[in-house]
């Protein structure tokens, strides 16, 4: 893409004043709500730290997740509303092996094992899967008007919903639990729990991986240059459909592990399990410019602190009851805001229209 | 933006498989077969075994087993370009579907042997085995469904080599007899109403399902009235047209006038089962027809219509609602009420629509998501429970009454849904071709030129917002005082997903098309109530294969159609395998 930059001409139309009157409310109920709260001192540094720990090890799946997202949108500029059922997808199958091996006793004879075959079968599935909607929802419309893909996608997005609770069943699984991850770690007021740990560990380890793979390899370098202009990228030599779907492939073994470590942190899995989190992925991933893979590592961790932190924080000094019923609220607020007021995110380049 | 190696690669491996069309036949029969496999497991063929189509002699359930096979034939050896020999369409015919059938066979030997699957894939039970062996057994049927299988194969195979005119008139007849079939319930019941009527009900029908004899009849109309129609339908229409203008206009006022007795009798010929469904149908054409002006008008992707929907039935709720529970309760009439209800939603499209102004394309559609769910999660939690009534909803909400008429049955609230379709209708009508109509049209093709070209941006949109809303809203009083209780939950993004397909899937832009899209999507699944469980799942693919296969919709809006024709050629250069896979897949659905 060609960076060009416009000159802005300030000019105040009415509606961009209604605009910055509500984001300057929100900014001083915010404001107001914090003072408040924190001036109470009802919360202990403990609990403080406690959300703190939940929010990064939250915002790390939502990381995972978001790379899904950023990756297919830097390359072919649509939004994979269906991302949130490769996310699914994985764990709920992987559900299976993991019951099987709790039964048998082999997921506490030895656990790494068990976790390794747990992780490589929920990626292959998400894997399949991502690779199939490519195919069959993508891929015939890549020439289509812009809005075509996205009615596909959401239509690809229902289509596997209600594939996988018509193939599993309506009801929530539980994901077994493996002693190995029972206990924690307590450092005066730091504490964090072994599958915290496990969960922080793995997501840094993978985002690690696709970082040196992007950067270093031959076909991350590819990846980059389809990204960046799709036909030179094509007349350089690069197999432009190789590419996307490798990137496809990344998306969705990202997912996989992303599912497994949500199933192990909340041990619970549905058909309908994918779409709050694929939401907030997507948020993180505007909120760190979309397109844009260490944005999206960052945005995930910035959303999943906010949204653990932001309840009680913004909303239990405001006298609000039951803060944490409105958490999703606030991460679709967030999103809402961070499109309306810094459309390219935190490191993100300026979103432009593509015309076709 | 075209690819060199999408548009190259594409052509090439075409050309590589042409000689063999016995592989292309062979991959057909493989999809096909995966998909069939896929139907079985998600349940769908137990489902459905429980629909007599034709009384004692098969089953919905059966027809899809044995219809997956058939179009698996029918698809690979379906070519428009090119003809094929007899032998050469019944061999390739039947070998796609003997690999469809060999799927599904390998399949119930599979569950016959590992019932534990059964765990994992809770449709994977006996009685699906029972039905996939034809009620044979294992070996037996097994091999029963193969035969079959390839018999059918070799009959849609045959079929190719028929004139086409026989082939659609065969096709129109099939479908025909399935679709009479599966409206048996809806046709019975109103043909009891008339006690004349009562023998041909009792000729066509038996308790369940088509009388043997019924079907065949209904099947050779059917054909017969297709054939004739083929050959005589361009005299037909060209006769109407040459009629003296006096004379056709009284021809469109019979009709007007017919259609409209027609409407009005509906609910008291169809009983009050299927005015409930009416109902629900009337409540998604107006939404459907709201969404129309901000998606198919004004190109405008909103995913948060629901929003409006629930304003609309909150404010009824509370204004109309004798509810000790809520604060602000007010014990309005119904009609005294409606009015709130519709400016407060406009309100609301203006409000959200300010902020989304600049955001374009999909991001809008996320942003209007995000607003549909803010919007739900407010009215469904603890701290707007004394304004909202929180989970519980907003109960006690009266009927609407003129006079001393109380709207209290699906079929009296049927008026009042109709009243509110035509006025949207009206109003749709006429903006579509009016200035604004025009202006939103220029938009959606390109908002940069129609802003160069003097349109202001900012009124259009927020006045496409704000009619959509005000639709939405008018549905929404409805539908509270339908109820009579609220809840948080009823609003939630799957209406928003279902009005959008109900305006893609009929067209978007298009009047008639909507309609149709919401007597398809809402009316169908309501009068068959094995596909309820199915229902979002069919929605998805049919937006997926719409988009494949279709993109202009059932019922297309002409400006739109052309538009999305003159990409064509490139779109099927590099989408010709999956559209293939896809219409297999269609088929095995349907």
């Amino acid at each position: 893409m060609v960076a060009t930059r416009t000159k802005r001409v300030i000019r105040l139309e009415p509606t961009d004043v209604f605009i910055y009157i509500i984001g300057a409310l929100i900014v001083f109920v915010v404001v107001i709500g914090s003072v408040a709260t924190l001036s109470q001192g009802k919360y202990s540094i403990n609990a403080w730290v406690d959300l703190f720990v939940f929010g990064v090890t939250l915002g790390s799946i939502y990381s995972l997740i978001a790379l899904g997202y950023t990756m297919v949108y830097g390359i072919l500029r649509m939004i994979n509303f269906a991302h949130s059922e490769v996310f699914m997808s994985g764990p709920f199958t992987a559900y299976f092996l993991a019951e099987a091996f709790s039964r048998s006793g082999f997921i506490n004879q030895s656990p790494v094992i068990a976790l390794i075959l747990i992780f490589a079968l929920s990626m292959g599935t998400s894997v399949l899967i991502a690779v199939l909607i490519e195919r069959i929802a993508y891929r015939p419309l890549r020439n289509a008007p812009r809005l075509v893909p996205l009615i596909t996608a959401i239509g690809a997005s229902f289509f596997l919903q209600y594939m996988f609770r018509g193939l599993y069943g309506t009801n929530i699984k539980v994901y077994p639990e493996i002693e190995a991850l029972k206990g924690q770690i307590a450092l005066d007021a730091f504490r964090i729990s072994y599958i915290q740990i496990l969960v922080i560990a793995a997501a840094a380890a993978m985002m690690l991986g696709l970082h040196l793979f992007v950067q270093k390899t031959r076909t991350g370098k590819a990846m980059r240059a389809v990204a960046e202009d799709r036909s030179t990228a094509a007349l350089m030599g690069i197999n432009v459909n190789n590419i996307i779907v490798t990137t496809f492939v990344l998306g969705g073994a990202l997912a996989g592990a992303a599912g497994v470590l949500y199933a192990l942190v909340f041990t619970q899995v549905h058909f309908f399990m994918g779409f709050i989190p694929g939401i907030k992925a997507f948020t993180a991933a505007v909120l760190g410019g979309i397109g844009n893979i260490p944005g999206a590592m960052l945005g995930g961790l910035f959303l999943g602190i906010i949204e653990s932190l932001g309840p009680t924080l913004f909303l239990d000094g405001l006298g609000i009851t039951a803060p944490y019923q409105l958490k999703d609220a606030i991460a679709f607020s967030l999103l809402v805001l961070v499109l309306i007021f810094r459309p390219t995110g935190i490191l993100g380049e300026r979103i432009r229209e593509k015309k076709a | 933006m075209t690819t060199p190696t999408t548009s190259l690669a594409q052509p090439a491996t075409t050309l590589a498989a042409m000689p063999s069309a016995w592989r292309d036949a062979l991959r057909v029969g493989l999809i096909g077969g995966v998909c069939a496999v896929l139907i079985a497991l998600i349940g769908m063929i137990e489902a459905f075994s429980n629909r007599n189509i034709i009384s004692g002699v098969i089953t919905l359930g059966t027809l899809l087993i044995l219809g997956s096979a058939f179009l698996s034939g029918y698809f690979a050896t379906h070519h428009a370009s090119r003809s094929l020999r007899p032998a050469e369409a019944i061999g390739q015919g039947a070998l796609a579907s003997l690999m469809t059938s060999l799927f599904l066979a390998l399949l119930a030997l599979f569950v016959n042997v590992v019932p534990t699957i059964r765990s994992m894939f809770i449709n994977a039970s006996p009685a699906l085995v029972e039905l996939l062996t034809l009620g044979q057994g294992v070996p037996a049927g097994n091999l029963l469904l193969l035969i079959v299988g390839a018999v059918l194969g070799a009959l849609a195979g045959s079929l190719q080599l028929l004139p086409p005119v026989f082939r659609r008139s065969l096709i129109v007849a099939v479908v025909a007899t399935i679709l009479v079939g599966m409206m048996q319930d809806l046709l019975r019941v109103t043909f009891q109403n008339w006690p004349a009527l009562r023998p041909v009900s009792n000729f066509f029908f038996t308790s369940n399902g088509l009388a043997p004899a019924g079907a065949a009849t209904i099947f050779v109309l059917a054909l017969v009235l297709s054939v004739v129609w083929s050959q005589r339908g361009d005299q037909v229409r060209a006769n109407v047209r040459s009629l003296p203008p006096a004379q056709r206009r009284a021809l469109n006022l019979g009709l007007i006038i017919f259609g409209g007795f027609i409407l009005l009798a509906l609910p008291w010929m169809v009983g009050l089962f299927f005015s409930e469904v009416l109902v629900n149908v009337g409540l998604f054409v107006l939404m459907a027809l709201g969404l129309n002006i901000v998606v198919g008008f004004a190109g405008l992707l909103d995913l948060g219509y629901v929003a409006f929907y629930a304003i609309g039935a909150y404010m009824i709720g509370l204004l109309t609602s004798t509810s000790k529970e809520i604060i602000f309760a007010g014990g309005w009439s119904f009609w005294a009420a409606l009015p709130f209800a519709v400016v407060v939603a406009i309100i609301a499209g203006a409000v959200l629509g300010i902020p989304v102004l600049k955001i374009r394309g999909d991001y809008l559609a996320i942003v209007t998501l995000g607003f549909g769910e803010i919007i739900r999660l407010l009215a469904q939690s603890d701290f707007l429970k004394p304004v909202l009534g929180g989970s519980r909803g907003v109960e006690l909400i009266p009927k609407p009454m003129i006079g001393s008429f109380e709207f209290v049955g699906p079929q009296e609230l049927y008026y009042l849904i109709l009243a509110g379709c035509l006025i949207a209708v009206f109003v749709s009508l006429r903006l579509k071709d009016s200035r604004q109509g025009r202006a939103w049209m220029a938009m959606r093709e390109d908002e940069d030129v129609a802003q160069t070209m003097g349109i202001n941006l900012v009124n259009t949109k927020l006045l496409a917002f704000m009619i959509g809303a005000s639709l939405a809203g008018i549905a929404g009083a409805i539908f509270a005082s339908k109820l009579a209780i609220i809840y948080p939950h009823s609003f939630n993004l799957l209406i928003s997903i279902l009005v959008l397909a109900v305006v893609i899937i009929g067209g978007m832009g298009s009047i008639p098309g909507v309609i149709l899209g919401a007597l398809v999507l809402v009316g169908l699944p309501e009068l068959l109530r094995e596909f309820s469980d199915y229902r979002l799942l069919l929605y998805g693919a049919a937006l997926v294969l719409m988009m494949l296969v279709r993109p202009e919709g059932l019922w297309p809006e002409e400006v739109h159609q052309r538009e999305l024709h003159e990409t064509d050629e490139e779109v099927s250069l590099s989408g010709q395998l999956p559209d293939e896979e896809e219409l297999a897949r269609e088929g095995a659905a349907s």
